[in-house]
């Protein structure tokens, strides 16, 4: 039997869905018939919008779909103004105040507190510029993510930025692929350093060179059935093909509707096509692929860079492990990579940094996976001024360790999957560890990426350091708590972390890893990394390395986050809820 | 009367007629015996499986991890509320739940 969710997307689906959404939002949420909210929710998906959590009704995340993670000049300050004039709820974040601009994992951009009524009017400021909340959500193609400095990379193998925007023009809005059986992550990577992450994505290519007719070309490897979600975390599978440049949106077309074809739409959990992968294997994948999706014959693989691959790998082999920093481009000018911690940054310094990158570059701003900012194009001679920026003094691109390897999801914030609150947690925990923990002579990278749930959004099982959120008892009350992973990481071996240590109140997390890295230290062999260091030690030995403690560290969520209606409200209770609201966020009449 | 019962988010919450009911993370107790050796579970609970009705009472088979031992295990049908006036009424869960004995009646597993 079909799931429900396939039977909403069989009776409206893609962009069909826009006139309802129109509709709707010109009516007022109250027109959404009650018994249909499910529905309309999944289907609001396709189109960037996910209904807020359980005591946020009628409000809305949005998620805008940046390719690549590239902003054009132009673009960053409308999503400023955006932000601030209608990413505002009823409530205001302690950390953050009243609206601010997420940059996320997957290189795009999230909004909240988004009212149904305002949805046209932002559509239209998007489309001004050129942005699109397009599939950002929902069953097809999700944001095309890459190496945020394709095209300006010094050392890159293949510019891979006229692909990933090929992928983007093709197969948004396309209809033969708007309705796939689930998600479909897609990522093209050029560069040296694999920050494209493809390894945990649908679809990944990645460079490499094949001898074609005695001719050295230039390309991608593909892989296939990446992902992190559900404690169920794959690798993508190396599935023996080397595609051109010119033939990659071919290839990827063929292997997107080979998924709408024999994915599993009967049982969403087992939908996403690294299932499929686990089924068929990476020899019957590339045979039906062959056989019946595309046109032309299939090169074998050529020869990849992954023993050069750096990004989030914790290995010191002389690459980038993220973007952060001064760097010089291709063409003699600079990219400035500014560390924004857990990926969310004020409304007001989202505007400063559109302006600061009009002033001293050349007005783009990049997006990179570790949820961080890029500003390119800026001329040796504009350097200085720009480094004096007050701007970049919150947003530093020479940040201490611990600030520079935290990542966090969304959380019981606004997600309704989470079970702990994150962003401001993993604030606290930076501040916290910066403050009172030493690193290890010479460790500058130590990443620690929380993520509320097993979903994965903040990609922890390739850290460092993998925090998920959890539950437990402390004195017999239930309290948020969180399962610690060691030795996880991409780079030529990636491997996933193992969950060494299991449930620890969040109150005691911080002592555990001020525990693990004076442990670290105390047996480290010479300068080996932290990762190298987790790898030639045992699960048992890690575990024991660990050590949750009590600190001075003190956290005011370890309640159940998730049954309030809003954490950080003065009355968090859920019977304090203002939603569902109207659109200037007052609360509309119940209707019983 | 019709409930509409489905799984939502990824098995993170019951929906009851088109609202969450019942969410992930919450920590069930319940006699232990088929779930873990424990006397008395300490769940939290992780996913919804399955969700049925078994004339007004609402249950679920959920996926989820005992505290106190660390088993990682399947409940039984497990009651989590009552459809009352077309209305959906939490059971305390707080307080020991039980198992169902026999497979709920209309058991569907919405995915
Ligand atoms: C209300 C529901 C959800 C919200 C609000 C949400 C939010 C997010 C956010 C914010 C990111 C980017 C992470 C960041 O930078 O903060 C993300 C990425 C991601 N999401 Fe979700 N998410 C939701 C549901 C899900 C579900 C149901 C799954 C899996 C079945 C999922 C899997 C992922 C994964 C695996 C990534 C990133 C890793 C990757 O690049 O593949 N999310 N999501
Ligand atoms: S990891 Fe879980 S809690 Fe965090 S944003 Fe994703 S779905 Fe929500
Ligand atoms: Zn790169």
């Amino acid at each position: 039997m079909p799931s429900d969710v396939e039977k909403w997307k069989s009776e409206v689906y893609g962009n069909d869905i826009l006139d309802h959404l129109y509709e709707f939002a010109e009516e007022g949420w109250e027109s959404i018939p009650g018994d249909e909210h499910d529905a309309w929710f999944e289907r609001f998906k396709w189109w960037g919008l996910y209904h807020q959590r359980n005591g946020q009704e009628s409000y809305f995340m949005m998620r805008i779909g940046t390719p690549n993670g590239v902003l054009k000049p132009g673009q960053t300050e409308v999503v400023a103004d955006i932000a601030e004039e209608y990413a505002t709820g009823p409530a205001s974040n302690p950390e953050f105040g009243d609206s601010w601009v997420d940059w996320t994992t997957r290189q795009s951009i999230q909004l909240h507190w988004i009212k149904l009524e305002d949805v046209p009017e932002i559509f239209e400021k998007l489309d001004e510029v050129g942005l699109s909340t397009q599939q950002a959500c929902g069953d097809s193609w999700r944001n095309i993510v890459g190496c945020p400095v394709a095209g300006k990379d010094k050392h890159e193998h293949v510019d891979a930025l006229p692909v990933a925007m090929e992928l983007h023009d093709a197969f948004k809005g396309n209809e033969e692929h708007t309705n796939l059986p689930r998600k479909w992550k897609v990522s093209v990577t050029g560069c040296r350093e694999g920050c494209g992450q493809g390894d945990i994505n649908d679809l990944a290519f990645e460079p490499a060179t094949k001898e074609i007719d005695g001719e050295d070309v230039r390309g991608f490897n593909v892989r296939v059935g990446g992902g992190l979600a559900r404690n169920e975390p794959r690798l993508a599978k190396n599935i023996d093909v080397f595609v051109t440049p010119d033939r990659a949106a071919e290839v990827a077309g063929g292997i997107s509707a080979l998924f709408r074809e024999h994915g599993d739409r009967e049982d969403r959990y087992n939908a996403r096509i690294k299932f499929l992968m686990d089924e068929w294997g990476p020899e019957k994948f590339r045979r039906v692929l062959q056989e019946d999706f595309v046109d032309f014959e299939l090169e074998t693989a050529g020869e990849d860079l992954r023993d050069e691959y750096s990004y989030n790998s914790g290995y010191a082999n002389g690459g980038h492990s993220d973007h952060v920093g001064v760097h010089e481009q291709k063409d003699g000018n600079y990219y400035v990579g500014l560390n924004v911690l857990v990926g969310r940054m004020g409304t007001d310094d989202t505007a400063e940094l559109a302006r600061v990158a009009n002033e001293y570059g050349s007005g783009e701003i990049r997006v990179t996976q570790r949820q961080n900012v890029l500003i390119t194009d800026v001329p040796e001679e504009n350097l200085d001024a720009l480094l004096e920026e007050d701007l970049l003094e919150h947003y530093s691109p020479d940040p201490h360790p611990f600030m520079r390897g935290s990542i966090a999801c969304t959380g019981t914030e606004f997600c309704s999957l989470s079970i702990v609150e994150t962003k401001n947690r993993q604030v606290r925990f930076a501040r916290w560890l910066k403050e009172n923990v030493e690193l290890p002579e010479g460790v500058e990278d130590f990443h620690i990426h929380l993520s509320g749930c097993t979903a994965s959004c903040a990609q922890p099982q390739i850290a460092d350091v993998s925090l998920r959120g959890m539950k437990t008892r402390k004195d017999g009350e239930a309290v948020e708590a969180l399962d610690i992973g060691l030795g996880g990481g991409l780079g030529e071996n990636p491997q996933f972390a193992d969950w060494v240590k299991q449930r620890v109140p969040v109150d005691e997390v911080p002592g555990a890893i001020e525990n693990l890295l004076a442990n670290f230290e105390e047996r480290r062999n010479g300068d080996e990394t932290f990762r190298e260091f987790v790898e030639r030690t045992d699960e048992e030995t890690l575990a024991e390395l660990v050590e949750p403690e009590e600190t001075s560290y003190e956290d005011p969520m370890m309640h159940n986050t998730k049954m309030t209606w809003y954490p950080y409200a003065d009355d968090d209770g859920m019977d304090a809820s203002p939603a569902p609201t109207d659109r200037e966020d007052k609360p509309l009449p119940a209707d019983d | 009367m019709s409930v509409a019962l489905r799984t939502l988010d990824d098995g993170a919450w019951i929906s009851v007629n088109d609202t969450r009911e019942v969410s992930v993370s919450e920590l069930w107790r319940f006699p232990g015996g088929n779930f873990c050796s424990c006397d008395l579970s300490d769940v939290v609970v992780e996913g919804f499986v399955e969700t049925g009705v078994d004339g007004r009472t609402v249950e679920v088979r959920a996926y989820g991890q005992c505290i106190a031992c660390g088993a990682k295990a399947t409940t039984d049908w497990l009651p989590v509320g009552r459809v009352v006036d077309g209305e959906f009424r939490d059971v305390d869960r707080e307080s020991v739940l039980c198992p169902q004995v026999a497979p709920a009646a209309t058991a569907a597993a919405h995915r």
